[in-house]
């Protein structure tokens, strides 16, 4: 339903040229969850920012590629077009709900002026609709709750009125960018589950970036992994755990307290790694694999030629030379 | 909200009365009091003939005596005579009153209906031709006092038209003396207007770099809608505290052009009576005005807590 080919989008900085995405590819099939995940910095936000052409231009431009909506290419839609797609056919919550609402206008106009730009009708209509999202994302009292304003309401119920926002015009793909990470670890748990129920309801298609991979293995159906601005791995969100091929994603799974227990059961043997070194500038990336300098499975290959992104299962597609070592490797 | 109405008004009744003393002792530590000048011009002194004046204008007594007597004049709602033309102090502040006001008005509309829309463009327009233009205007308008400002004004209408805005006679009616003021006003309110252009410009700048900017956009939201619903009503907050504070600005700024463009107001008058150590007059003239002015920043509090839902006004 979503296709995103080959996008590149390109900042353009006094510091010189950051390919913060470059050359991702997927697709998103209609009521499916995909995550997004990878380190800090790898070009999620900028990946979803770009679907909804959000990005300020300067500094940040798509410079290549193609965002085919039921195969409607939203790169090349004019700009009252796309407006008509935002909110109404993609949809996207932030990271940060304290901030992400509007401080002066009451949690009701906000989510009616949604409704209202994309033609809801009279002003009834929205009313009724804004207090039945309010409902439905689970804010009690919403008779009252249209009346005040987001300083009055507590992170979590920010949270949900944004959601109650990006989902009042049953958007066909929503893209959830962190939406729990600013929130204490009670309250996320019940936002996502609230993500997950209402994509049922809805049948929504949704994007959801983290880095957190408990996250993922709980909601995701999916998985894409970033680093450095381009895809490195993706498979559906079983295999990726049984069979991680790349070994920046089995980095990111050893360093995750959450996934490893949930994993096995039993709090990990040994201790916790971190994938040693840090993410590379963007804008003085190595040639060869991104990965290399981080990478135990380096060779001189690695550091010489950009590996391909191949299928190395059926469906569990990964760029590394060294895949097959992976396979099979010990876990520890 | 009640209780803090009341502790307001009892720190502007608290203001208001630090204000009266501070006028009251700064213009009597002003050298030579009225008799001074008359006998001065005059030529000679008879020291008898001038106490004589001294004792009837009441300048003999004690000062604090002097200020008790204002006090509970004011109190009965009596303001003395004035020195000069020996007339209720009254009589002749009220008629003035009215023209100085318009002007005051006139000029603060011009400096908000120029400034915050010009300041929105500015912002949203940044780093084009169009931003860089207003940005120089605005600093030209900063920079230039609004008395030289006024003369050229005058000098152009002169020029061009060969007419002269200013006050001859009283006007026909109440739009003629609006257009009439509106000039005058225009030189007080450029520099304001340049100051909330400034303010309105970077307020927005910043605004725009918000979170809720790009929520608002990834609704849908139109770029005049997110300018103006979305940024304005956040980016305003600041200026409308500004304009506060450009409201007893003002006074400083009618002085002068009252004086260039010849128009009665109670702002020219004031000068004039400092000249002659009217000291009713002065002191009431100065009073007015700090009443004006406190209220109106008690009214720019209360339009802040309307704009801004964040502040509420309570215990
Ligand atoms: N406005 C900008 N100007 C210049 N470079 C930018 C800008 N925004 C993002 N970038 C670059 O794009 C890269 C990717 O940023 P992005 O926000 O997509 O990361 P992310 O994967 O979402 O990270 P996080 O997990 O911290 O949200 C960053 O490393 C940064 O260098
Ligand atoms: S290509 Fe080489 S360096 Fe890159 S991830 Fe694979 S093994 Fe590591
Ligand atoms: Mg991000």
């Amino acid at each position: 339903m979503l296709e995103v080919h080959n996008l590149q989008t390109y900042f353009y900085t006094r510091a010189g040229l950051v390919k913060a995405v470059d050359g991702v590819s997927f697709s998103l099939w209609s009521g499916e969850t995909l995550a997004i995940v990878g380190e800090s910095g790898c070009g999620k936000s900028v990946t979803a920012l770009s679907l909804m052409r959000l990005l300020a231009d300067p500094p940040g431009r798509i410079v290549g590629g193609a965002v085919r909506l039921d195969g409607r290419d939203l790169l090349g839609l004019n700009a009252a077009a796309m407006r008509q797609v935002r909110g109404k056919d993609v949809s996207m919550v932030f990271q940060e709900p304290m901030t992400s609402l509007n401080p002066v206008m009451t949690i009701g106009r906000q989510i009616g002026e949604a409704l209202m730009l994309h033609g809801a009708g009279s002003r009834e209509g929205v009313r009724d609709r804004t207090l039945e999202m309010l409902r439905l994302v689970g804010i009690p009292e919403p008779a009252q709750r249209v009346r005040e304003y987001p300083h009055q309401l507590s992170g979590g119920m920010r949270q949900r009125a944004m959601i109650a926002i990006a989902l009042a015009c049953n958007p066909k793909v929503l893209i959830a960018d962190e939406p729990t990470s600013a929130l204490d670890v009670t309250i996320q748990a019940q936002i996502l589950e609230l993500m997950a129920n209402l994509q049922r309801k809805l049948g929504t298609a949704m994007i959801l970036i983290t880095h957190d991979l408990g996250v993922v293995a709980e909601t995701a159906d999916r998985v894409i992994v970033m680093y450095a601005g381009r895809k490195v791995e993706e498979a559906a969100v079983d295999e990726l755990f049984a069979r991680p091929l790349h070994p920046y994603t089995r980095g990111l799974m050893r360093s995750i307290p959450r996934f490893a227990v949930m994993r096995n059961g039993v709090a990990p043997a040994g201790r916790l790694q971190e994938i040693p070194g840090m993410v590379p500038a963007l804008s003085a990336l190595p040639t060869g694999c991104a990965f290399a300098p981080r990478c135990a499975f380096a060779s001189d290959i690695c550091r010489r030629d950009y590996p391909r992104y191949e299928e190395k299962r059926a469906g569990h597609w990964s760029a590394c030379w060294h895949s097959d070592r992976l396979v099979g490797a010990a876990d520890g | 909200m009640g209780a803090y109405l009341v502790r307001r008004f009892l720190l502007m009744v608290l203001t208001l009365f630090g204000m009266s003393v501070l006028i009251f002792v700064m213009l009597r530590l002003v050298p030579g009091n009225i008799t001074d000048i008359i006998f001065d011009s005059a030529g000679f002194v008879n020291p008898a003939k001038k106490a004589a004046i001294e004792r009837q204008l009441g300048l003999d007594q004690p000062i604090v005596t002097q200020y008790i007597t204002w006090m509970a004049g004011l109190a009965r709602g009596d303001l003395g005579y004035a020195f000069v033309s020996e007339k209720p102090a009254l009589d002749e502040i009220l008629p003035r009153i009215p023209v100085t006001a318009k002007l005051a008005v006139l000029a603060l509309a011009f400096s908000v209906l120029f400034g915050v829309p010009l300041g929105v463009i500015s912002a949203v327009r940044q780093n084009t031709g169009l931003d860089y233009v207003l940005r120089v205007v605005s600093l030209s308008g900063l920079s230039l006092p609004s008395f030289w400002l006024g003369l050229l004004i005058l000098m152009a209408c002169v020029h061009w038209f060969g007419w002269i805005p200013i006050y001859r006679s009283s006007p026909d009616n109440f739009w003629q003396e609006i257009a009439l003021l509106s000039i005058p006003a225009a030189a007080v309110g450029f520099r304001s207007s340049a100051l909330v252009m400034r303010l309105t410009r970077s307020s927005m700048l910043e605004v725009l770099r918000q979170d809720y900017i790009r929520t608002a956009r990834a609704k849908g939201a139109s770029e005049p809608s997110v300018n103006y619903d979305h940024a304005l009503r956040n980016a305003v907050l600041p200026v409308v505290t500004v304009i506060g504070i450009e409201a007893a600005f003002l006074v400083g700024g009618l002085i002068v052009t009252e004086t260039v463009f010849n128009i009665p107001g109670v702002a020219r008058f004031l000068v004039e009576a400092i000249r002659w150590r009217d000291y009713p007059i002065v002191q009431n003239l100065v009073m007015f005005i700090a009443i004006i002015v406190v209220m109106v920043n008690f009214i720019v509090d209360m339009a802040y807590a309307a704009l801004d839902p964040r502040i509420k006004y309570e215990e």
